[in-house]
Protein backbone atom coordinates (compact mmCIF):
# COMPACT_ATOMS: atom_id res chain seq x y z
CA UNK A 1 0.00 0.00 0.00
CA UNK A 2 3.13 2.42 0.06
CA UNK A 3 3.74 4.72 -2.89
CA UNK A 4 7.56 4.42 -4.58
CA UNK A 5 7.84 8.00 -5.16
CA UNK A 6 7.65 11.12 -2.84
CA UNK A 7 4.23 12.65 -3.38
CA UNK A 8 3.88 16.64 -2.68
CA UNK A 9 2.80 16.95 1.01
CA UNK A 10 2.55 20.55 0.92
CA UNK A 11 -0.96 22.84 0.19
CA UNK A 12 -0.87 26.84 -0.07
CA UNK A 13 -2.40 28.02 2.71
CA UNK A 14 -4.67 26.70 5.87
CA UNK A 15 -6.03 23.32 5.63
CA UNK A 16 -9.95 24.06 5.84
CA UNK A 17 -12.44 22.10 7.61
CA UNK A 18 -14.38 20.84 4.43
CA UNK A 19 -10.89 19.29 2.92
CA UNK A 20 -10.52 17.01 6.35
CA UNK A 21 -14.31 16.41 6.41
CA UNK A 22 -13.77 14.99 2.36
CA UNK A 23 -10.76 13.21 3.39
CA UNK A 24 -12.68 10.89 6.36
CA UNK A 25 -15.75 10.55 3.32
CA UNK A 26 -13.41 9.15 0.84
CA UNK A 27 -12.72 6.39 3.65
CA UNK A 28 -16.13 5.11 4.01
CA UNK A 29 -15.29 2.73 0.92
CA UNK A 30 -12.57 1.37 2.36
CA UNK A 31 -14.44 -1.38 4.57
CA UNK A 32 -11.53 -2.85 6.15
CA UNK A 33 -10.74 -0.10 8.57
CA UNK A 34 -11.90 -0.54 12.26
CA UNK A 35 -10.13 2.77 13.45
CA UNK A 36 -8.91 6.14 12.24
CA UNK A 37 -6.77 8.50 13.87
CA UNK A 38 -5.96 12.27 13.14
CA UNK A 39 -3.84 14.67 14.28
CA UNK A 40 -3.92 18.22 13.23
CA UNK A 41 -1.56 21.04 14.06
CA UNK A 42 -3.14 24.56 14.55
CA UNK A 43 -1.08 27.71 15.10
CA UNK A 44 -1.45 29.50 18.30
CA UNK A 45 -1.53 32.80 19.01
CA UNK A 46 1.26 32.60 21.58
CA UNK A 47 1.71 35.75 23.79
CA UNK A 48 5.75 36.76 23.31
CA UNK A 49 7.08 39.91 25.09
CA UNK A 50 3.16 41.04 25.29
CA UNK A 51 3.24 40.65 21.54
CA UNK A 52 0.90 38.05 20.28
CA UNK A 53 0.91 35.76 17.05
CA UNK A 54 -1.31 36.47 14.21
CA UNK A 55 0.01 34.54 11.81
CA UNK A 56 2.82 32.27 10.38
CA UNK A 57 4.39 31.97 7.00
CA UNK A 58 5.70 28.48 6.36
CA UNK A 59 8.26 28.02 4.30
CA UNK A 60 10.00 24.12 3.27
CA UNK A 61 13.09 23.20 1.13
CA UNK A 62 10.55 21.53 -0.65
CA UNK A 63 12.32 18.90 -2.45
CA UNK A 64 14.22 17.64 0.92
CA UNK A 65 10.76 17.96 2.70
CA UNK A 66 9.11 15.86 0.31
CA UNK A 67 11.76 13.45 0.28
CA UNK A 68 11.77 12.93 4.07
CA UNK A 69 7.98 12.56 4.55
CA UNK A 70 8.21 9.54 1.82
CA UNK A 71 10.68 8.08 4.69
CA UNK A 72 8.72 9.14 7.45
CA UNK A 73 5.74 7.20 5.46
CA UNK A 74 7.01 4.17 4.80
CA UNK A 75 9.39 3.69 7.83
CA UNK A 76 5.48 4.26 10.14
CA UNK A 77 3.77 1.17 6.81
CA UNK A 78 6.62 -0.98 7.88
CA UNK A 79 6.27 -0.54 12.15
CA UNK A 80 2.70 -0.28 11.88
CA UNK A 81 -0.58 -2.24 10.27
CA UNK A 82 -1.86 0.68 8.93
CA UNK A 83 -3.95 0.30 5.58
CA UNK A 84 -3.38 3.82 4.22
CA UNK A 85 -1.90 7.17 5.32
CA UNK A 86 -2.19 10.78 4.67
CA UNK A 87 -0.02 14.03 5.71
CA UNK A 88 -0.61 17.38 4.26
CA UNK A 89 0.94 20.43 5.07
CA UNK A 90 0.75 23.66 4.66
CA UNK A 91 3.09 26.64 2.99
CA UNK A 92 2.74 30.27 2.93
CA UNK A 93 0.03 31.83 5.34
CA UNK A 94 -1.62 30.31 8.30
CA UNK A 95 -3.93 32.58 10.68
CA UNK A 96 -3.86 31.62 14.29
CA UNK A 97 -6.80 29.23 14.96
CA UNK A 98 -6.35 27.58 11.13
CA UNK A 99 -4.96 24.54 10.40
CA UNK A 100 -1.25 23.76 9.06
CA UNK A 101 -0.55 20.11 9.41
CA UNK A 102 -3.01 16.99 8.80
CA UNK A 103 -2.03 13.73 9.44
CA UNK A 104 -4.71 10.66 8.85
CA UNK A 105 -3.68 7.54 9.44
CA UNK A 106 -5.72 4.06 9.08
CA UNK A 107 -6.10 0.77 10.13
CA UNK A 108 -8.34 -2.54 10.71
CA UNK A 109 -7.43 -2.03 14.70
CA UNK A 110 -7.21 0.70 16.95
CA UNK A 111 -4.23 0.53 19.08
CA UNK A 112 -2.11 0.42 16.18
CA UNK A 113 -3.63 3.96 14.81
CA UNK A 114 -2.91 5.48 18.58
CA UNK A 115 1.08 4.83 18.32
CA UNK A 116 1.70 5.05 14.40
CA UNK A 117 -0.32 8.46 14.83
CA UNK A 118 2.14 9.95 17.24
CA UNK A 119 5.50 8.29 15.77
CA UNK A 120 4.56 9.96 12.88
CA UNK A 121 3.86 13.13 13.95
CA UNK A 122 6.75 13.68 16.06
CA UNK A 123 9.01 12.25 13.07
CA UNK A 124 7.55 15.47 10.82
CA UNK A 125 8.48 17.93 14.17
CA UNK A 126 12.20 16.48 14.01
CA UNK A 127 13.04 15.42 10.55
CA UNK A 128 11.62 17.67 8.10
CA UNK A 129 12.83 20.93 7.06
CA UNK A 130 9.73 23.39 7.29
CA UNK A 131 10.63 26.88 8.71
CA UNK A 132 7.99 29.15 10.36
CA UNK A 133 7.83 32.74 10.31
CA UNK A 134 5.92 33.78 13.37
CA UNK A 135 4.05 36.93 12.41
CA UNK A 136 2.78 39.37 15.45
CA UNK A 137 -0.11 41.56 15.46
CA UNK A 138 2.10 44.48 14.75
CA UNK A 139 3.89 42.79 11.32
CA UNK A 140 7.24 42.38 13.61
CA UNK A 141 8.13 38.73 13.56
CA UNK A 142 10.19 36.00 14.90
CA UNK A 143 11.02 33.07 13.38
CA UNK A 144 9.58 29.67 15.08
CA UNK A 145 11.60 26.66 16.28
CA UNK A 146 9.79 23.37 17.41
CA UNK A 147 10.05 22.27 20.74
CA UNK B 1 33.07 23.29 -9.45
CA UNK B 2 29.84 25.42 -9.84
CA UNK B 3 27.49 25.28 -6.28
CA UNK B 4 23.64 25.97 -5.54
CA UNK B 5 23.63 27.17 -2.22
CA UNK B 6 19.90 27.82 -0.60
CA UNK B 7 19.00 29.64 2.20
CA UNK B 8 16.04 29.26 4.56
CA UNK B 9 14.34 31.30 7.25
CA UNK B 10 16.73 33.27 9.38
CA UNK B 11 19.52 32.29 6.84
CA UNK B 12 18.01 34.18 4.05
CA UNK B 13 17.00 37.05 5.98
CA UNK B 14 21.20 37.68 6.46
CA UNK B 15 22.14 37.06 2.95
CA UNK B 16 19.10 38.42 1.18
CA UNK B 17 18.75 35.65 -0.78
CA UNK B 18 16.99 32.29 -1.22
CA UNK B 19 20.13 30.71 -3.05
CA UNK B 20 23.10 32.20 -4.92
CA UNK B 21 25.48 30.03 -7.29
CA UNK B 22 29.39 30.25 -6.56
CA UNK B 23 32.78 28.83 -7.66
CA UNK B 24 33.92 26.71 -5.04
CA UNK B 25 38.14 25.10 -5.74
CA UNK B 26 38.01 23.57 -1.81
CA UNK B 27 37.04 20.21 -0.69
CA UNK B 28 34.77 20.36 2.48
CA UNK B 29 31.41 21.70 3.99
CA UNK B 30 33.41 23.34 6.63
CA UNK B 31 35.67 24.96 3.65
CA UNK B 32 32.15 26.00 2.13
CA UNK B 33 31.43 27.65 5.52
CA UNK B 34 34.47 29.85 5.87
CA UNK B 35 33.83 31.28 2.32
CA UNK B 36 30.12 31.98 3.55
CA UNK B 37 31.05 33.37 6.73
CA UNK B 38 33.43 35.78 5.14
CA UNK B 39 30.53 36.90 3.10
CA UNK B 40 27.93 36.73 5.88
CA UNK B 41 29.47 37.19 9.41
CA UNK B 42 26.31 37.14 10.84
CA UNK B 43 25.14 33.78 9.41
CA UNK B 44 28.25 32.61 12.16
CA UNK B 45 26.01 33.39 15.06
CA UNK B 46 22.90 31.38 13.98
CA UNK B 47 21.91 27.94 14.99
CA UNK B 48 21.59 25.56 11.39
CA UNK B 49 22.70 22.53 9.49
CA UNK B 50 23.63 21.34 6.01
CA UNK B 51 22.12 19.53 4.33
CA UNK B 52 23.55 17.14 0.92
CA UNK B 53 21.50 14.98 -1.45
CA UNK B 54 18.85 15.95 0.96
CA UNK B 55 20.40 14.73 3.80
CA UNK B 56 21.67 16.45 6.86
CA UNK B 57 25.73 16.36 6.99
CA UNK B 58 28.73 17.00 9.25
CA UNK B 59 30.79 19.90 8.71
CA UNK B 60 33.68 17.67 7.61
CA UNK B 61 31.86 15.80 5.07
CA UNK B 62 33.50 16.20 1.46
CA UNK B 63 31.19 18.35 -1.32
CA UNK B 64 30.08 16.04 -3.43
CA UNK B 65 26.89 17.58 -5.13
CA UNK B 66 25.78 20.79 -6.76
CA UNK B 67 23.40 22.08 -4.38
CA UNK B 68 23.93 22.50 -1.01
CA UNK B 69 21.18 24.02 1.76
CA UNK B 70 21.33 25.71 4.96
CA UNK B 71 18.45 25.08 7.03
CA UNK B 72 17.79 25.96 10.14
CA UNK B 73 15.79 25.00 13.03
CA UNK B 74 12.20 23.46 12.00
CA UNK B 75 9.42 24.53 13.00
CA UNK B 76 6.89 22.04 11.12
CA UNK B 77 3.42 21.44 12.20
Amino acid sequence: MTDKKPKNVFKEGPISSEFIGNSIYKHQTKTSIGAHNIFLGQVRADVIDNKTVAAIEYTAYEDMANQKFHEIREAAFEKFELTCMHIYHSLGMVKAGEICLFVFVSSPRRKVVFEALEYVVEAIKADVPVFGKEIFEDETHQWKVNS
Amino acid sequence: MTLTIKYFGVIAEITQCHEEVLEFTKSSIDDLLSLLFDKYPKIKTKDFQVAMHNEIVSRDAVVSTHEIALLPPFAGG
